[in-house]
């Protein structure tokens, strides 16, 4: 199915819960409503038209001039089919993004839909501190629970140093805007 | 701790009644393996909560090998960031390199030479190949059998010899770059490369005989830590992990990049055993099957490299512009069938010559995160043989 026509079935079913959509070349997506995320999440997933088994990747960004956050999620489909024969029909892809305030990024979590996600959020949260609500598990995945701060922000700060462990050179310390 | 009902797999425990089984029942123990366990390939730890010998929990920690390489992305431009991604998979360095140069391209719309698509489509299957030969090899150290691990890098070896004639580098290439690959192969290589060729081919019934249908292995892996094909989607599996499952799903073949659709080959998928050889005991989705994949993948490489060697022409190997590339506010996601599964780059544009955000979704960190719900209610012996057949390499899981 066209991204258009997974926009449009969207907006017919959530109305005002889908945000906007951007129809770019490279890469289709809609801007989810936070708060009905987890709804949406469930639909796209369930809802034979669309039939998204497989949550591909979700990725953090930072939205610095806009003062945002987001978590994009990126979905395909493709139907369960057994070993003979390769898998026919549906096969779309499709990413939402939800888009949420850097002072308080809170979004619903759809790792009960796709277990994959526990360990996607979990990254998101680790590197960019966007809140996962409900995740069953919201710990630091990649850095050590005591690190400070969130590395992929744009107003990300390095270290000085780190448990006495020197963690940024002379260099970049006399030349800041490296 | 909260308290979980585990469904033993073990045979040993059904045979017990319940009395019995009381009886050896002893009292839970944390068990820290890793990071510097040989069996974990690489930096990973497993906490296991034990019963015994059962396996009650199998949680991951991961992160040891932690270089933010994302933060790097967002700070030099694509072609400085090519190496970067060799020390991600570094097993697969030329899949990684094609990875996120394609990943570039689709956002600039970059259409690169036919020679070039073709050198890497060959340079991709030679190193899925070196990749899948780590695989078995250390698979079979894992499971206490030395020799396959020199016979496969005895071959490796050539790979290797065939990359360095070509790009100078024996692990980290950062050949394939944005626009092509960086410089045409040398003189004789197809010549050379058919010789491994033919040399490689028969040596896979080799390792059959050696490992694969080898009884005591068989019994190690065959009907161990079984992943049904829905539960391999829903974590997020991909590669051989998936198609071990039966999912009949491959990058190469479903979606094709490059030229992958010029060229006629097989996608190995897990069959349940009895059939065409496979072993009794085999059940789709287990350890056994997992790795039987990756052997037969092996053969259908070198019948890709063949074809593409016969219909590779002469050319340029670099599109023309791609100097001081410049990056459109834009944003792709792109994925590629890697050895060890999809892996996938996220790259933002912002008109600049430096991505405002460069993502990997690296197959090696989704497929070990489904270890805790297959690794619970296994034997504590099985847990490398799962680690060992889901094949991850740390520095992609951790980035």
């Amino acid at each position: 199915m066209a991204p258009e026509e997974i926009c449009e079935i969207l907006r017919r079913e959530f109305g005002e819960a889908i945000v906007d959509t951007a129809m770019s070349a490279n890469r289709p997506y809609a801007v989810v409503e936070a708060g009905r995320w987890a709804e949406v999440a469930a639909f796209l997933r369930d809802d034979p038209r669309m039939g998204f088994n497989m949550l591909q990747c979700v990725t953090a960004i930072d939205l610095l001039e806009d003062n945002k956050l987001a978590a994009v999620y990126d979905l395909f489909s493709f139907p369960v089919a057994g070993a003979d024969e390769p898998c026919p029909k549906l096969r779309h892809h499709f990413a939402v993004r939800v888009v949420v305030d850097r002072g308080d990024p809170h979004v619903p979590t759809v790792s009960h839909l796709w277990p994959t996600a526990d360990w996607h959020e979990r990254e998101a949260f680790d590197l960019m501190g966007i809140v996962f609500d409900g995740h069953p598990n919201l710990e630091r995945i990649l850095l050590p629970e005591d690190w400070e701060g969130h590395p992929l922000r744009k107003d990300y700060e390095f270290p000085v140093e780190y448990h006495g462990i020197p963690a940024t050179t002379e260099y970049q310390l006399t030349n800041p805007k490296h | 701790m909260a308290e979980t009902t585990v469904e033993f797999q073990s045979d040993v425990l059904m045979d017990l009644d319940k009395s019995e089984q009381g009886d050896l029942r002893t009292e839970e123990m944390l068990v820290n393996m890793g990071p510097q366990h040989p069996a974990t390939h690489g930096v990973l730890r497993v906490v296991l909560r034990t019963d015994g010998e059962m396996i009650l929990e199998a949680v991951p920690h991961i992160g040891y090998l932690h270089r933010c390489a994302e933060k790097i992305g967002e700070n030099v431009p694509p072609y400085q960031f090519i190496p970067y991604t060799d020390r991600m998979d570094y097993l697969a360095g030329m899949n990684n390199n094609e990875a996120f140069a394609i990943a570039v391209e689709r956002l600039c719309g970059i259409e690169i030479p036919e020679r070039a698509k073709y050198i890497r489509v060959i340079f991709a299957e030679l190193n899925r190949i070196a990749s899948h030969l780590v695989s078995f090899g250390c698979y079979g150290l894992d499971m206490g059998a030395f020799t396959p691990f020199l016979y496969a890098f005895r071959e490796r070896e050539m790979i290797l010899d065939l990359f360095e004639a070509t790009c100078g580098a024996r692990l980290t290439y950062s050949y394939i770059t944005v626009g092509g690959v960086h410089d045409d192969v040398p003189e004789r290589f197809f010549d050379v490369l058919r010789e491994f060729l033919d040399y490689f081919e028969p040596k896979i019934p080799e390792y059959n005989d050696l490992l694969s249908f080898n009884h005591i292995f068989v019994k190690r892996t065959a009907n161990v830590g079984v992943i049904s094909g829905a539960d391999a989607m829903a974590w997020g599996l991909t590669g051989p992990c998936l198609r071990a499952s039966g999912v009949n799903w491959d990058l190469r073949k479903s979606i094709p990049y490059e030229n992958y659709d010029r060229f006629a080959f097989d996608i190995p998928v897990g069959r349940p055993g009895g059939s065409d050889g496979i072993p009794e005991s085999v059940v789709v989705g287990d350890c056994w099957s997992r790795y039987f994949v990756r052997m037969c993948e092996m053969q259908q490489s070198c019948r890709v490299i063949r074809q593409a060697m016969e219909q590779v022409s002469e050319g340029p190997v670099q599109a023309a512009k791609v100097k001081n590339l410049k990056l459109p506010a834009d944003e792709t996601y792109v994925e590629i069938e890697n050895p060890r599964g999809q892996l996938g780059f996220y790259v933002q544009g912002d008109g600049s010559m430096i991505p405002s955000r460069v993502k990997a979704r690296g197959p090696s960190f989704c497929n070990i995160s489904i270890m805790n719900h297959v690794g619970r209610g296994c034997l504590l012996a099985d847990i490398p043989a799962i680690i060992g057949s889901i094949d991850i390499v740390m520095g992609e899981v951790d980035r």
